[in-house]
């Protein structure tokens, strides 16, 4: 059994030592922490609740209080098991901090338009197969046909997006187009985030 | 050798020192309350400052706030310290005037650091566009500072922090996770990113904020301080109407939200939730979330109940001061829970 005598701090001191002496058990295993009071043994029991580790608490004194944390084999790999399912799911591994792409037309580069409009399929297609992903996409202009129905693009955009990438598209662009209702995928923005996403960016891609 | 020079830590700094709501009310509700037709605003209501008319047209706003250190850094403290204090003013849609000093300090601690702390202060204050006209200090075991701050007020245009109608869009000018992430820096668990975006923010005047709410319908204000936002949004509803909030919406600085997975909370957070917990109804909330909710900020943004139509605009203006911002929910016809947390 191993003891955490933890009155006398304030949180999140308790909890912290508390988490720790639970992660250094080799297997199963009691940690009872000591401290003085009530509020630490709530932040504690959400601790419990949390890792779903048995706990149990009891009132020793005026400001003496006692959680036990009973510790069954295995316990504290589900817990960091189930901690890390949940942080793949919210931050990809591939996601790169902002990077932006910028896509400001229907067509890559200028001139032969059903080549340029080839070459944007096959580029969005690229970029949701590439292992550094962009944190956000933006569309402008005609760019804001590629995120409506019946583009070429949406299925690679949504698999895209499933992937944490943000796309986003200028809501006064498919005003001004009409295609407002059409938008199929991503999020409607404004100047006010597209200049914060660029300004704020580390890199900037323009196909 | 700029290390002589940080604060001793408290042991929970900022306005995660504040008593908690419920054993404060206890007290209050004993202290018999006078009465003038003129007290506008008074401590009945547990609004931000008070606000008393001396003519038809002129009102005074008056508030006060000081609390422990939470950064090491004594000029960064002032600057937050008086930032927070200011804020009330600005919560009740006032100007602020003038400022007196109040200060706890050690007898034995070197006087540069109160002169680097009283500096910080001053320097917000002008910002302010008021001035410092004095103060009081004490010595005292740990340090302390903040202001007592005066403004001027339309009596017919204070805002008052609990007279929100159904309909109305809920509107938060500065990101969460300020007291999660200052406890998260306390014990060296903080990335010099997140302390730093945590402190633009707190340090950034609420006076800004008001002023891009100025010119649309605002029908209640608040800032969002110790008692968290789920706190200080229960205070806002006053049991007349209720409110639902829709977490994706909500701004938090980032990485609150993994110091609140690794349990890097305050007991100020878990008081919070015991007063308000059960008001509140999360709708499968992630735990770090509801921390976020919970957590107790300091001099943390202005959270305002708008009228729908001008809810974009106004979100459009807050935006522009570069604070994660956000319109996080909508206040509903009273029915219970008083609060709904949702996707």
């Amino acid at each position: 059994m191993v003891t955490v005598d933890a009155r006398g701090q304030q949180c999140p001191i308790p909890v912290i030592w508390a988490k720790e002496a639970i992660e250094k058990l080799t297997g199963s295993g009691v940690v009872m922490v000591f401290v003085d009071n009530e509020i630490a043994v709530q932040n504690l029991t959400k601790l419990a609740q949390q890792k779903k580790y048995k706990m149990r608490s009891e009132k020793l004194g005026e400001s003496e209080f006692r959680a036990i944390f009973t510790i069954g084999e295995g316990d504290v790999a589900a817990a960091a098991e189930a901690a890390a399912a949940e942080k793949t799911i919210c931050y990809p591994d591939g996601v790169k901090e902002n990077t932006l792409v910028v896509i400001k037309n229907d067509m890559m580069g200028d001139g032969d338009e059903s080549l340029g409009k080839t070459l944007l399929k096959g580029f969005i297609f690229a970029l949701s197969k590439t292992e550094i992903l962009p944190k956000r996409i933006l569309f402008y202009n005609r760019g804001a046909f590629v995120t409506i129905e019946g583009s070429d693009s949406i299925d690679d955009l949504k698999s895209l997006e499933a992937q944490g990438v943000e796309i986003m598209t200028c809501g006064t662009c498919l005003n001004h187009y009409g295609i407002t209702d059409k938008l199929a995928v991503g999020s409607v923005t404004n100047m006010y985030v597209i200049v914060e996403s660029m300004t704020q960016a580390v890199k900037i891609i323009k196909p | 050798m700029k290390d002589e020079k940080n604060i001793v830590f408290c042991r929970s700094g900022g306005c995660s020192a504040k008593l908690g709501a419920g054993t404060l009310r206890r007290v209050l509700e004993k202290i018999p309350q006078g009465h003038d037709d003129n007290l506008l605003v008074g401590f009945s209501s547990s609004d931000d400052a008070a606000v008393y008319r001396l003519t038809e047209d002129l009102a005074i706003v008056q508030t006060l706030d000081f609390f422990p250190p939470m950064v090491k850094d004594p000029y960064t403290f002032g600057q937050i310290a008086a930032a927070n204090a200011l804020s009330d003013i600005y919560a009740m849609g006032g100007e602020v005037k003038t400022a007196l000093n109040i200060v706890c300090f050690p007898e034995k601690m070197d006087l540069t650091i109160l002169g680097e702390i009283l500096l910080g202060g001053n320097n917000k204050v002008c910002e302010a566009g008021g001035i410092l006209t004095g103060g009081h200090s004490i010595a005292d075991d740990g340090v302390k500072y903040g202001l007592s701050v005066t403004g001027i007020i339309h009596p017919e245009k204070v805002l008052k922090n609990n007279v929100c109608r159904a309909g109305d869009k809920l509107i938060l000018t500065k990101p969460l996770g300020i007291g999660i992430i200052t406890t998260a820096d306390r014990v060296d668990k903080a990335s010099k990113k997140a302390m730093a975006q945590a402190i633009k923010s707190m340090i950034m005047l609420n006076k800004y904020a008001a002023e891009a709410l100025r010119g649309v319908a605002v029908h209640a204000c608040t800032d969002v301080t110790g008692f968290g936002l789920l706190g200080h949004l229960t205070e806002m509803l006053d049991t007349k109407v209720a409110a639902v909030l829709h977490y994706e919406n909500i701004p938090y600085i980032e990485e609150a939200y993994a110091y609140a997975d690794d349990f890097l909370i305050t007991g100020a957070g878990q008081k919070n939730r015991n007063f308000v917990g059960d008001k509140v109804h999360f709708d499968n909330v992630p735990f770090a979330m509801e921390e976020i909710l919970f957590d107790p900020q300091t001099s943390g943004g202005l959270l305002a109940a708008v009228a729908p139509e001008d809810a974009e605009t106004a979100l459009s203006a807050i935006r522009e001061l570069g604070m994660g911002c956000g319109i996080i929910g909508e206040v509903v016809a009273k029915k219970q829970p008083l609060i709904i947390v949702e996707k």
